[in-house]
């Protein structure tokens, strides 16, 4: 036989990411998206109707509570509150649903981990990916929501899909620290949701960012990764204002926590067999 | 040179076993932990301290198997075969040393790994070809042989959930079966499935031999290891303590691990061979009916285990256990002391005593082996091999008296019948005319 050898030995600090290696693995990366997508509308009773009803009837509560109560409005006076929350929904429950279950992945999957080798960055990010099925169903509703409206997409809309891939790179970048953690302390599940939940009330989802007074506090609330991302969405489907420099901050964060997160993830890979 | 497939060269793993770092610390216990150190510091200056606590799993290992070779690998339980199995299979990292393997590696560590019981049959064969590290069109092209040996049939498109375990365990294991690998590693796979299936396993692998390619195989059936494979090796404490031909490894092995007590007297030389765990200590183990201690047990009554034992630490998920073997080294049942809680009992450091009791009317009247145990999760093993205490078994109930009972298996429980008669036979009508 005329291959190599492959050599299993210890590695010492950072690893490299194999790249290559991850790509020879895109095969199980499909499989496992499409086994989370599977299982998750077999198993629930209500399937697809689930996907429907979740943003709808948040973004029902949202304008009872925010816009008819407490007279939170739309930047916008041609814009319906409805339509302005729907949309920082569609991006805010992709990204909070990414979470909640790549966060938990690595732990939800640990005998895979401790049975076959492959790279662990498939788990976490086929959970990110898992939830493409979902934010498509969103994004239609959306569309059902503006045509009542009688509101056309901005030509932007072009631009859409580099925000959906930024949205997806902050829940990857986000879920590789925490699953990660979780794997060496379990606090880290019990702390998700509440993370989730805190998150969004600093996310522009049921306010304007200008509604933040601009200065020292609006840079500190764009730090937050999601700050640009959901004013990406507004920009590219209803033509609202660009976020302009609180967006390359949003970027900025993103690429540092996701290069980070990959760094410490595959720091960590190699005793996740061990200790899961 | 050019033929070797498989090599070690001083591979040594090591683990932290500090028993509250062995599941789920939690942030709270890392920071109380670091708080701690410093003050365990000063008070037991140059002591290990508690996350200090190491063991090596396997330590200078060289082995180098051949192409086409297939490879026994016995040992007692925590001997080091399975973290051997897992650092050639990539899954977990050696601390010191290295594997060096040529060609695709397939483990059969556990069959089944990342099937789902909502998926269908079709949809595993896919999922767990991917998570082996099958490509789409291999898989396909493989699709009609992996149903063929899996004799699923028409349950093909049914949710796995609803298979029986036996069928469960024949499409995992039919799938890994279809995988070609240059290297096939084999843990115990054939523990599972019913005899039939465990024979087509073993055909399977021979087959894999023959074709040339190298296979490992971890079993503690040393009738298997003996037929299969064309060289053994027994580990010990994580070296190579015996390496050769089959035959004789296999008998050598089986001679001197009978860690036997020969009396319930003997039980308590066989505890002082046990390996010392840092957590756990056996104190002893009685086999008693009606109060008395006892190796000759009668079948017409419970027959009590009563373990006692220590725990020096707290510690999730210490589980104490019995086995029962028969003649033939084949566990008949296993009972361990958390069966009925059904959650992960954390233990308070103390001394405990556990009792079993073995229904009344369950044997048959055969020898066997109590076989006992400790462990934490599914996982390391606190008490080596455990200790053995041979019992005989005398029929004393009234099952089955009237014929020879010497044919009947190993248990022999008490099983209600309720016979009613539907007819009057024509034969005996006729009879009556």
């Amino acid at each position: 036989m005329g291959k190599p050898f492959v050599i299993y030995e210890r590695k010492r600090g950072w690893a490299a990411l194999d790249l290559r290696e991850l790509w020879s693995y895109r095969e199980l990366l499909y499989f496992l998206t499409w086994r989370d997508v599977l299982v998750r509308y077999k198993q629930a009773v209500l399937g697809v109707a689930w996907a429907i009803l979740q943003p709808f009837l948040t973004m029902v509560v949202f304008t009872l509570v925010f816009n008819r109560t407490l007279g939170v409005k739309s930047p916008d006076p041609t814009l319906p509150y409805a339509v302005f929350s729907f949309s920082g929904l569609l991006a805010w429950q992709f990204f909070a649903g990414a979470l909640s279950r790549s966060g938990v992945s690595l732990v939800g999957n640990a005998s895979l981990l401790t049975k076959v080798y492959f790279p662990r960055l498939v788990i976490p990010s086929s959970a990110v990916l898992a939830g493409l099925v979902d934010f498509v169903i969103s994004f239609v509703i959306l569309l059902v929501i503006m045509a009542f409206y009688g509101i056309a997409p901005a030509w932007h809309v072009v631009f859409l899909p580099l925000f959906v891939l930024l949205a997806m790179a902050t829940a990857l970048a986000v879920s590789l620290w925490l699953s990660a953690l979780n794997v060496l302390y379990r606090d880290v599940q019990y702390l998700i949701p509440f993370l989730v939940q805190l998150w969004m009330f600093v996310s522009p989802v049921i306010y304007p960012i200008d509604k933040i007074p601009a200065g020292a506090l609006r840079i500190v609330f764009s730090l937050n990764p999601m700050t640009g991302v959901i004013g990406g969405f507004r920009w590219a489907l209803l033509g609202q204002q660009f976020p302009g420099r609180y967006m390359w901050i949003s970027i900025g964060v993103v690429v540092v926590l996701l290069v980070g997160g990959l760094f410490y993830f595959k720091r960590m890979e190699r005793v996740f067999a061990d200790v899961v | 040179m050019s033929d070797v497939a498989v090599r070690t060269i001083g591979l040594g793993k090591m683990y932290r076993i500090g028993a509250e770092q062995e599941k789920y610390p939690t942030l709270r216990d890392t920071m109380v932990r670091a708080a701690k150190r410093p003050i365990e510091r000063i008070r037991h200056p140059g002591a290990a301290t508690h996350t200090s606590e190491t063991f090596w799993a396997l330590k200078g290992l060289d082995i180098e198997v051949r192409q086409g070779e297939v490879l026994g690998i016995i040992g007692r339980n925590g001997a080091g075969k399975s973290t051997l199995l897992k650092v050639l299979s990539h899954i977990t990292e050696p601390t010191e040393g290295r594997a060096e393997i040529r060609g695709r590696v397939a483990s059969l560590l556990e069959v089944g790994t990342g099937m789902h019981g909502e998926l269908t049959g079709r949809e595993n064969i896919y999922l767990n070809g991917a998570i082996l590290g099958m490509t789409r069109a291999e898989i396909k092209s493989k699709f009609d042989e992996i149903v063929g040996f899996s004799e699923i049939g028409h349950f093909l498109d049914t949710p796995v959930k609803r298979y029986s375990s036996g069928m469960y365990v024949r499409l995992a294991f039919a799938v890994a079966a279809n995988l070609d690998p240059e290297v096939l590693i084999v843990d115990e796979v054939l523990a599972v499935g019913d005899a039939e299936f465990q024979r087509k396993c073993l055909g399977r692998m021979d087959k894999v031999a023959h074709e040339g390619r190298t296979v490992l195989f971890v079993s503690h059936n040393m009738g298997a290891v003996k037929n299969l494979c064309s060289r053994a090796i027994q580990l010990n404490g994580g070296r190579i303590a015996r390496e050769g031909d089959p035959q004789e490894v296999t008998e050598a092995y089986l001679r001197d691990s009978l860690v036997r007590a020969e009396s319930l007297e003997d039980v308590e030389a066989a505890i002082k061979k046990l390996p010392i765990d840092p957590i756990f200590r056996l104190r002893g183990v009685v086999v008693r009916q009606n109060g008395y201690p006892t190796t000759a047990v009668r079948n017409g009554e419970p027959v009590e285990i009563e373990i006692s034992y220590s725990l020096l630490e707290r510690t999730r998920g210490v589980r104490v256990l019995f086995d029962l073997l028969d003649d033939a080294e084949n566990i008949i049942l296993s009972s361990h002391h958390d069966d009925d809680a059904n959650t992960i009992m954390t233990v308070d450091p103390g001394d405990y005593v556990s009792t079993a009791a073995i229904p009344a009317d369950l044997l048959a009247p055969r020898p066997f082996e109590v076989r006992v145990n400790a462990r934490i999760g599914n996982g390391r093993w606190l008490t080596g091999d455990g200790v053995r205490i041979p019992i005989t078994v005398e029929a004393t109930n009234d099952i089955n008296t009237v014929f020879h009972d010497w044919l009947r298996p190993r248990l022999q429980p008490r099983i209600p019948w309720h016979t009613v008669q539907l007819t009057e036979s024509s034969s005996d009508r006729s009879g009556d005319a």
